[in-house]
């Protein structure tokens, strides 16, 4: 059984800090980690991995610092890692990187191809399914549980009122909560190990796509501007009686869109 | 493809079991104001099995026309079943916008719909309106809500956006609006048809998470009792994803459970909404909650360390302001 | 030279310190107050391999530096003190010692076990009259047969009750002196042996403090390790191993209180703003935040030492006497800066205090690394 997973480089956006003078993001030192979602995936398939002796391709499309993730991978042991990346992918909306991917892909063996529903810092959820729509594959989102057997993948799908149970055959695209499962810690061993294996380096001539369709010149959307949310200003506090404080309470509360 | 062959705002009118979703009336809300800059029509397209009979009230609630699909393979959403027939809707009608609400549905439907149609999509768009140009401003945030981005999809069609729910707002619903009902047959391809749904489970909320809850009515010694708690929830009922919480005190004394407390030795939280009620703002405390997007405070001490920290800080007895604050919210929320 | 990580490094350390605050730190409070071993932790310490860190993988070990080894001790006593002894007692004083010493065959039976964290491992030098004075064995072990007979009793020994595997100094030959000690492997179970009095501690209360009783115990004459006679040098290079270990353990305690220390004074708000905006503050702080890296780096060049097969007994007895030293300093200051909150048992300052204390004493006290260095400083 063959598994690809679709990971992503992202910076740890619980860490992201505002600079209070000038309102920006800080970048610096913010530290990169696995999308949680996607390592839910990795773990996922790792399972099937020690289940029925699945072989584990991890791809990612990123810049040259995204080979931490994939030693990661290795380390929590996924068998072949691939690191998709040239400046032609720059710029990328959604469907330029679902595009890419899907090229990248298209070389690969795959029963199963499973990705994190979302990443941290583009928060779309979109690239996934984009992805399993070039390949023109069934796809499940939000998936909590996977039981496989003989080709037949049992979905938990979480739902806002609960969950469903669907069934799809392979080859399917499935993408994954990272509450879906506690991913494994690396091993020692495995750490040691991953810097001995080969990370392929897949660049935008290795792969079937049309140029026309990469980077900026493939994407639909353009971001026109980008802004910090309005700073906090410090809170006021009223001495008032109860009628007062709650209009003032409500008053506030829709101002801020709350109600 | 000629961008001026594209007309009208389409908005995906999403059901679940023959109930529409709030998200679809709040989208048209929005739709309404968009195709009145653009003077165009609003159209929802409603996807389902024995459907047809809530047209009307998507009329009343904006649209100006309503595309039903009926078939009973669409009576619950399976992605290929609701790619395929919103495509070819949009491949007959050709919207220059399509909204969809960003529900477990919706972002599963829209990125499968916008590469089906080799378009720009959008997802969580917080405001939207239209540019000078007559071409539509998606605002979303993203580093996790850190930053804050305007995006544009000027080069093709439809321009589609997801937005969440209670982003938007519904327009009030007016019985005597009037629409066209139109009914569009699609061609399925079946054997693309490989997801089967075996089970479709509701389940009760079990034990609580403070840490999920979008909005927390936290209490202190301030409240004081069981009672005073049971006010609290009154008022966390008022918003759909709200939960009570409390700081140390009331743990130790045994009137709140450990689940629910917040601070150093208890949850870290960081809701939409915190209320901090009869709370001092002991330092232990506040190390759980500070982060938290806007906070309320209400105490009648007005050097509680609480405001150092509160976005809003009432001097006040909570006992006179809780019950007032339910009634008004609620009232207010139903007005919606 | 390059002070930094190498990327391997980098993500040990980022999987080691995820490791101590998901699993090991929710614990640390309860640990201490019920006096109870972790053993879950152990267990879950076990299956990703920090049972066996720099364990050469022939013998089912890891085949990590101990320069890894250092940094996973120090990253798990951060936390909890408590988990870090357990792992530095287990792999320096018990694994150490028999693949630098054993048989192919004594390699084969205990160290993949060890390594894999499947036993636990010990080791049982100390007795009521044998402390820094260690030459003072009392337990004896006589060659009868195929067996020897091991009589006496050992105190304060780490992992008691818990470990599978001991290993055990006992006088062969009294007339010998120093030359007369040999080192022995005891496994748990056998006939004989028994696990005596626990101790109630000030700190690290989570470790499994025990006597060793030997009531003619015997075992077989293949559990000698390494030669007879050569136990005290045995005894001696495995602890200058064990040292790196425990300096390892402060210098993780130091930090872990010196980082709970900044976050508090960040907040802690008197006269107006946070005690963390007055100089004095800042100043000791500054100090604090030197000297612990001045241990880090003394830690790393004995694990340094180590790992290159240089000699590193005067590098360890450095390490450990101002490690030791830094992380009684860190940890009564730290408690200091978070006043009577502080000394309550809602912050986790007052635990860390107490169990930096036996970092000055265990494995050689102060005095004895002060004996080390002078001995150097003199020869």
């Amino acid at each position: 059984m063959n598994i690809v997973v679709c990971i992503k480089q992202v910076p740890n956006t619980n860490e992201i800090k505002i600079n209070p003078e000038t309102g920006t993001l800080i970048r610096d030192g913010v530290p990169s980690i696995m999308n949680p979602d996607d390592k839910g995936g990795l773990e996922m398939a790792l399972r099937l991995k020690d289940q029925y002796g699945a072989h584990v391709t991890v791809i990612t499309m990123g810049p040259p610092q995204a080979d931490a993730i994939l030693r990661e991978a290795f380390a929590m042991g996924a068998d072949r890692a691939i690191l998709l990346t040239d400046r032609k992918f720059a710029g990328a909306d959604t469907l330029a990187t679902s595009y890419a991917l899907a090229g990248a892909i298209k070389t690969l063996d795959y029963d199963l191809i499973i990705a994190g529903r979302q990443a941290i810092d583009g928060d779309t959820a979109q690239v996934a399914p984009e992805m399993a729509e070039h390949h023109r594959l069934p796809q499940v989102s939000y998936t909590v549980d996977l039981k496989y057997n003989n080709g037949l993948c049992t979905v938990k799908k979480e739902t806002e009122e609960g969950y469903q149970i669907l069934e799809v055959p392979t080859p399917c695209v499935l993408t994954v909560l990272a509450t879906a499962n506690k991913p494994r810690y690396m091993s020692v061993k495995g750490i040691i190990e991953a810097f001995d294996k080969e990370v392929e380096i897949w660049t935008a001539d290795k792969i079937d796509v049309d140029p026309n369709r990469l980077g900026l010149k493939g994407s639909p959307t353009r971001v026109k501007k980008s802004f910090t949310k309005p700073q906090k200003s410090p809170g006021q506090v009223y001495e008032v009686d109860a009628e007062e404080a709650v209009g003032i309470i409500i008053s506030k509360l829709k101002e801020k869109f709350i109600i | 493809m000629e961008k001026t062959d594209y007309k009208n705002v389409f908005v995906f009118a999403e059901q679940r079991d023959g109930v529409i979703q709030s998200v679809a009336l709040e989208l048209l809300g929005k739709a309404h104001e968009l195709a009145g800059v653009l003077n165009e029509k609003v159209v929802a397209v409603l996807p389902g099995h024995n459907i047809t009979k809530h047209a009307q009230m998507l009329i009343e609630y904006g649209a100006d026309e309503v595309i039903c699909i009926d078939e009973p393979e669409l009576k619950d959403y399976l992605t290929e079943q609701y790619a395929q027939t919103i495509c070819q809707v949009v491949d007959k009608y050709k919207p220059s916008i399509l909204m969809i609400g960003a529900t477990t549905i919706g972002r599963d439907l829209g990125p499968r719909l916008a590469a089906r149609l080799t378009t720009g999509l959008t997802a969580d768009c917080t405001r939207l309106e239209i540019s000078e140009e007559g071409e539509l401003m998606m605002t979303r945030p993203a580093f996790g809500g850190n930053l804050m981005a305007t995006i544009m999809c000027t080069e093709h069609r439809p321009q589609m956006s997801t937005v969440r729910p209670g982003v938007m707002q519904k327009m009030q619903r007016d019985a005597s609006r009037q629409g066209n009902v139109l009914t569009f047959k699609p061609t399925f391809d079946k054997s693309k048809f490989l997801v089967r749904m075996v089970e479709n489970v509701k389940v009760d909320k079990g034990k609580v998470d403070i840490t999920d809850a979008k909005v927390l009515v936290s209490g202190g010694r301030g409240v004081g009792c069981k009672e005073g708690f049971e006010k609290l929830q009154q008022l966390a009922d008022v918003f759909p994803n709200a939960e009570v919480s409390s700081s140390r005190a009331m743990v130790d004394a045994g009137i709140i459970d450990h689940d629910r407390q917040v601070g150093q030795t208890g949850k870290t939280v960081r809701p939409d909404l915190y209320f901090a009620l009869g709370i001092s703002g002991a330092i232990q405390h506040l190390a759980g909650m500070e982060e938290s997007e806007f906070i309320v405070a209400v105490n009648k001490d007005k050097f509680a360390p609480i405001f150092s920290v509160a976005d809003l800080g009432i001097v006040c007895d909570l006992n006179k302001v809780v019950p007032l604050l339910t009634a008004r919210l609620a009232s207010e929320i139903e007005k919606k | 030279m390059d002070f930094g990580f190498s990327k391997r490094e980098e993500l040990f350390l980022q999987m080691i310190r995820e490791f101590a605050e998901n699993e090991v730190k929710p614990l640390a409070a309860e640990v201490d107050e019920q006096e109870r071993f972790p053993m879950e932790t152990v267990e879950k310490m076990a299956k990703i391999g920090i049972m066996g860190i720099p364990v050469p993988v022939e013998y089912g070990g890891q085949g990590g530096t101990n320069q890894m080894y250092s940094m996973a001790v120090e990253e798990l006593s951060r936390v909890c003190a408590t988990t870090g002894v357990i792992v530095s007692a287990h792999t320096s004083l018990c694994i150490n010692p028999i693949l630098e010493y054993g048989t192919e065959e004594q390699k084969q039976k205990y160290v993949p076990k060890l390594a894999a964290g499947e036993w636990i491992g010990a080791f049982g030098l100390t007795e009521p009259n044998a402390g820094t004075d260690a030459a003072m064995q009392q337990t004896t072990a006589v060659l009868d047969g195929d067996e020897w007979v091991l009589n006496g009793t050992k105190i304060f020994i780490t992992n008691a009750g818990y470990a599978h595997v001991y290993v055990v100094m006992a006088m062969t030959n009294k007339e010998l002196g120093t030359k007369g000690i040999s080192a022995f492997i005891v496994e748990k179970g056998t006939p004989g042996f028994s696990i005596g009095k626990k101790e109630k501690k000030m700190g690290i209360r989570g470790s499994a403090t025990c006597e060793l009783i030997f009531e003619n115990c015997r075992i077989p004459k293949e559990n000698l390790l390494g030669e007879q006679g050569k136990g005290f040098k045995i005894a001696m290079n495995t602890l200058n191993g064990g040292r790196i270990g425990i300096a390892a353990q402060a210098l993780g305690i130091a930090q872990g209180a010196l980082d709970e220390t900044v976050k508090y004074v960040k907040e802690r708000k008197q006269f107006g703003k946070p005690i963390g905006a007055f100089q004095n503050t800042q100043f000791q702080l500054a100090n604090l935040d030197a000297k612990i890296q001045a241990a880090r780096l003394l830690v790393r060049e004995a694990s340094y030492n180590k790992d290159m097969h240089k000699p590193y007994a005067v590098e360890a007895a450095r390490c450990k006497l101002f490690a030791a030293e830094t992380a009684m300093e860190v940890t009564t200051k730290a408690v200091q800066f978070h006043g009577g909150y502080g000394y309550t048992r809602e912050y986790p300052v007052e635990r860390m205090m107490r169990d930096a204390k036996i970092t000055e004493i265990y494995e050689g006290t102060s005095e004895v690394q002060r004996m080390v260095i002078a001995g150097n400083l003199f020869k």
